[in-house]
């Protein structure tokens, strides 16, 4: 269980996850997933974690990586992608999700596109390099604002969780997303 | 080098720009337009199929759904309407789209130096708000981002007689046009519920 105090500038938290640094999932585990899942396109900018699950994703026959600058980006280039009858998914950082707000609520909200994300949980493993990191304090409330369903994955056995989520939202054509520990 | 004055009498109307482009449009090319070339747009006539009047949007965004739509559908031609405004907020989408290599992009930016719909305030790119600096280069950043067929145009004359074979050229490509802003010009309204809209678009897609 993470303890957050109520004041972003000190947060602590109390786990024994806490020191640990390690990746919740391999970039060939994510690649064979989205491929199951049939996922056509990947929009994402990187983060020192699902970064590193680039390569696997970029040697996929089935899934096209798209690189953008930004992430309100991310969501505007899966729609369009979404409209012209592709898969598309999102996958950012939980700082890209706080900057895209806009385009995401546009996406998601204006238009009701079914679009699915990863979405980097920075510091929910690994609080030693940003202590007090207040991405602990808003991911999950900004993602309850924006009414993104949304599952929490925290360990390897979790893989079954996110696909059991993928083709929840699938069938009932609602966005979602799942929310990966790093 | 060209005075204020002779810049604004180079200017193209809005709506002459559109028209032109309305007429050279193929029948399965998508268009994409925003603020105020959505407004104008509509005015034009019956809506196309496969017209998409980006209202509501996120503003900046529609060179973001273009570039989605082009990759989807390599077999169509996309046009993105955007303002110089727009894209200001979204210039990094011009390098993406470079990335992703879509060859059937074309970004045409309505050039007016400011921020039509709430009263034309100058942007931060216009010579207005530089203290008479220089404007900002939206060919030279094209360039600059690695498009190939780069374009601009102050003449309606001009633009009339090359759009079709400017659309048609290899790209993404890139065109500016000076246009004059448009008095009185305001935000455009949604020509329906947005969720439906985008049914029907997909469903034309499809045809």
């Amino acid at each position: 269980m993470m303890i957050f105090d109520s004041d972003p500038n000190s947060v602590y938290a109390t786990d024994s996850l806490t020191r640990q640094t390690h990746e919740v999932f391999s970039g060939d585990q994510i690649a064979a997933l989205l491929t199951e899942l049939g996922v056509t396109h990947v929009i994402t900018v990187p983060d020192s974690t699902i970064g590193q699950w680039e390569p696997a994703i970029a040697q996929t026959r089935r899934i096209r990586l798209v690189r953008v600058c930004r992430e309100g980006e991310a969501w505007q280039v899966a729609a369009g992608l979404y409209l012209g009858g592709a898969t598309p998914l999102v996958m950012i950082q939980c700082t890209g999700l706080f900057e895209s707000g806009d385009a995401l609520r546009n996406v998601l909200h204006d238009w009701k596109l079914p679009v699915f994300s990863i979405i980097g949980y920075r510091s929910y493993l690994d609080q030693a390099k940003l202590p007090g990191d207040t991405c602990l304090v808003f991911t999950e409330p900004i993602l309850d604002a924006w009414r993104i369903d949304y599952r929490l994955i925290t360990s390897a056995s979790e893989l079954d969780v996110i696909r059991e989520h993928f083709i929840g939202c699938r069938d009932a054509g609602r966005a979602g997303a799942a929310l990966i520990a790093e | 080098m060209m005075g204020a004055t002779e810049t604004v009498e180079t200017r193209i109307a809005l709506v002459a720009a559109l028209e032109a482009l309305r007429s050279a449009r193929r029948d399965d090319e998508v268009v994409i337009t925003t603020m105020g070339s959505a407004r104008e747009w509509m005015k034009l006539g019956q809506p196309h199929s496969l017209d998409i009047i980006l209202v509501p949007s996120a503003m900046g965004h529609g060179t973001s759904i273009g570039l989605g739509l082009a990759l989807a559908r390599p077999e169509n031609r996309v046009i993105v309407c955007s303002g110089d405004g727009s894209l200001l907020m979204n210039l990094g989408s011009l390098a993406s789209i470079v990335a992703a290599s879509v060859p059937n992009l074309v970004v045409v930016v309505f050039d007016n130096g400011v921020y039509e719909v709430t009263g034309q305030q100058p942007t931060a790119g216009a010579a207005g708000a530089r203290g008479g600096i220089r404007p900002a280069d939206f060919c030279g950043i094209a360039r600059a981002c690695g498009f190939d067929s780069v374009y601009r145009f102050s003449n309606v004359g001009e633009w009339r007689e090359k759009v079709r074979r400017v659309l048609d050229s290899r790209g993404p490509t890139f065109i500016a046009l000076d246009v004059a802003p448009v008095d009185g010009g305001t935000a455009p309204y949604s020509p329906g519920p947005a969720p439906a809209r985008a049914r029907q678009f997909m469903d034309a897609l499809r045809r």
